[in-house]
């Protein structure tokens, strides 16, 4: 289970916090979906809960062990796929999962299975061999998806995970994410795409300003909206309109 | 432990997999030492198989004039051309067509010898020993001569140098011999030489020994450790920019949220690029030991001292390591790591001595060049390939060196974990 308490983030230098006050609780085997416009603190939220920012103030802790105390194990709980591609170009696929594997404290016999066993599972088996750089952005996107999970994390996190895929690819990484859910991985993923945020999700939050201004299950959020169809009906309306470019 | 190996498993894949970069590391430093060596182990040959051509105008036509000119053909270095006049020689210098010319003043060798001859006489006088001495006047007495040099403004400063010494000691020779000449003159023992005219003071370079061998150090023994040293510090260019590449591709992200200490990814990276130093270093004897002499340059001599070298090697690997995981650490960008890196090697450098020795530097630099850690690891170099020196009298060196890879790469660490750690 995952708590979020009044967390919050203010960035050096800026105006506004990006993320203010916000209370959470992810309970465990969830799939939940952090939605919201550009700008809104989803990225933001899920850096802090994988230790890659500072929160100015606040709390939150995994498997009831506090971050501030208990980093190590933490990370060892959790798997972040980052937005990026963060991989080494130049290394092969198998190369850069040993490597990524290895700092999960894996190795030998445990570490090469699993490595087989993601690439199988994710259609990327004949590919180990071939560098990064000759891989599509799909193939790179379960690339670095594998990378996350190869130590079967508890919790995993995921920072728009299908951005500029092709609908096979996305398919595959959608199925992939259930039977990892299914086996008892917590999953919290931010996305723009509504309509795999609905099919995926137990539950989803709405996020805009740094705080949370509905949440629940998505059928829920979409009965309880007036003339809502679907969850881009509800995140419409709820959020606005209005462009929200940032620089 | 298995972290540290796959970190620099990693590090050592990247590195095979630039082939560009790796060429860079490795043949451009040999490249570097054979050309410095050429250079610098041929700098006196050249002048002396070429001979550099010297304007003489000898408005003199004595014996000054022909001693400056015997001598400067005796040296080998110099070809005489006679010129007409002061004014055409001073052009073709200015002008770049001749490095030197020397402007011997009409008269020189007939007032000098009246003026020697004139002191004699009032010495001689004082002691009672001249009967008639010949009033002199002021203006006799306190005429002053001068030779002109002429030089091509681009002359470098040492070869002036060397130039004007070398005339000044002609000159004073001359001074000398007419001073003898003039007393036997006046003592009236012309034929019959009373005075040993040949110089009393001579000098002998004492050269250290080893096993009663005289050990020359050479262009090489000079080179090869300087120039290596430079070659090992450029690697904190490389080694920056493979940190900064890091952060710019999102590997450095998820290395952060992953269960590894940012001193571990370090480790991993000093592992393999101090290997890559190594090599360097290895190359670079090679290359003295076996390529130098079909180069016609001399051989490197490394017998007995190779554990020693390789142990500066190592201290002087790490060093650089350090620098680079510090710069790769602060640095945000390759535009910020790769010129700054670059250009702060050859201040490094410059500052330890590599190009100009240390103790001819002015007092302000010297005690810069103290803090260089490319200094001390010249100094630990120099100690085993030029004093004979033992691990006893490298250890300060090597300390120097080891105390600058860990407070760098402690530096690097903290700034990590007080910037990135959550």
């Amino acid at each position: 289970m995952i708590q979020i308490q009044q967390l919050s983030k203010k960035y050096k230098g800026a105006e506004n916090y990006s993320v203010q006050n916000l209370d959470l609780v992810v309970e465990d085997q969830e799939i939940f979906g952090l939605l919201g416009p550009n700008g809104a603190g989803k990225t933001t939220l899920i850096s802090m809960l994988s230790f890659l920012l500072k929160p100015t103030s606040g709390s939150f802790t995994i498997n009831n062990l506090s971050f501030k105390e208990n980093k190590k194990e933490l990370k060892q709980l959790i798997g972040i796929v980052p937005q990026e591609y963060a991989l080494y170009p130049t290394l092969t696929a198998y190369e850069n999962l040993y490597y990524f594997g290895s700092m999960y404290g894996l190795k030998g016999k445990v570490l090469k299975d699993s490595i087989h066993s993601h690439l199988e599972t994710l259609g990327l088996s004949r590919f180990a061999d071939k560098k990064i750089d000759t891989f599509s952005g799909g193939m790179k996107r379960r690339i670095n998806l594998i990378a996350s999970i190869l130590h079967n994390p508890k919790v995993l996190f995921l920072d728009e995970p299908t951005v500029g895929v092709d609908v096979q690819s996305k398919n595959v990484i959608i199925d992939h994410l259930k039977q990892l859910n299914a086996n008892g991985t917590t999953i919290i993923y931010t996305s723009h795409h509504l309509n795999e945020a609905e099919n995926l999700c137990t539950r989803v939050a709405i996020i805009d300003q740094g705080t949370i201004i509905t949440k629940g299950v998505p059928s829920d959020l979409i009965a309880a909206q007036e003339n809502a169809r679907n969850l881009e009906d509800v995140f419409l309306a709820l959020t606005g309109k209005a462009l929200r470019d940032h620089a | 432990m298995h972290k540290l190996l796959a970190s620099a498993y990693k590090e050592a894949l990247l590195l095979s997999r630039d082939i560009g970069g790796l060429a860079i590391l490795f043949i451009m430093p040999l490249v570097l030492v054979i050309t410095i060596t050429l250079i610098q182990n041929n700098t006196f040959k050249t002048i002396n198989d070429t001979k550099i051509p010297v304007l003489l105008v000898d408005n003199d036509q004595g014996q000054i004039a022909e001693h400056i000119s015997e001598g400067l053909a005796a040296s080998n270095s110099f070809e005489i051309i006679e010129s007409l006049s002061e004014e055409e020689a001073r052009e073709a210098v200015f002008k770049g067509k001749y490095q030197l010319a020397i402007v011997i003043p009409e008269n020189l060798s007939a007032d000098l010898q009246k003026k020697v001859t004139t002191n004699v006489e009032g010495i001689l006088a004082q002691f009672g020993l001249e009967e008639e001495t010949s009033p002199t006047s002021t203006e006799d007495q306190n005429f002053q001569k001068e030779v002109r040099l002429y030089f091509d403004p681009a002359t470098q400063v040492s070869f002036k140098s060397s130039v004007k010494n070398g005339i000044d000691k002609m000159i004073s020779q001359i001074e000398t011999q007419s001073i003898y000449k003039a007393f036997q003159e006046q003592i009236g023992e012309e034929d019959n030489a009373i005075f040993e005219t040949n110089s009393f003071i001579t000098f002998k370079e004492i050269i250290p020994t080893k096993d009663n061998k005289e050990i020359i150090p050479n262009a090489t023994q000079h080179n090869v450790p300087a120039w290596t040293l430079f070659a090992i510090f450029f690697i904190i260019v490389p080694l920056s920019i493979n940190m900064v590449k890091e952060k710019t591709q999102g590997t450095f992200v998820r290395l952060r949220t992953n269960p590894v200490g940012y001193g571990t990814v370090l480790g991993g990276k000093t592992v393999v690029y101090l290997g890559v130093c190594l090599i360097q270093f290895t190359l670079m004897l090679l290359l003295g030991v076996y390529v130098f002499p079909h180069l016609g340059l001399p051989q490197l001599d490394v017998s007995g001292k190779l554990p020693l070298l390789f142990v500066v090697a190592i201290f002087a690997g790490l060093a650089a390591i350090g620098l680079g995981l510090l710069l790769g650490t602060l640095a945000k960008t390759q535009e910020q790591s790769a010129p700054f890196g670059a250009t702060f090697v050859v201040i490094l450098a410059a500052m330890g001595g590599v190009w100009v020795p240390v103790f001819i530097m002015p007092k302000f630099m010297q005690l810069l060049s103290t803090i260089s850690p490319m200094n001390w690891g010249l100094n630990g170099f120099y100690d085993v390939f030029l004093r004979n020196g033992s691990l006893l009298d490298i250890l300060p060196e090597i300390g120097l060196l080891f105390l600058f890879f860990v407070a760098t790469t402690l530096i690097s660490i903290v700034y990590n974990e007080r910037k990135n750690t959550v």
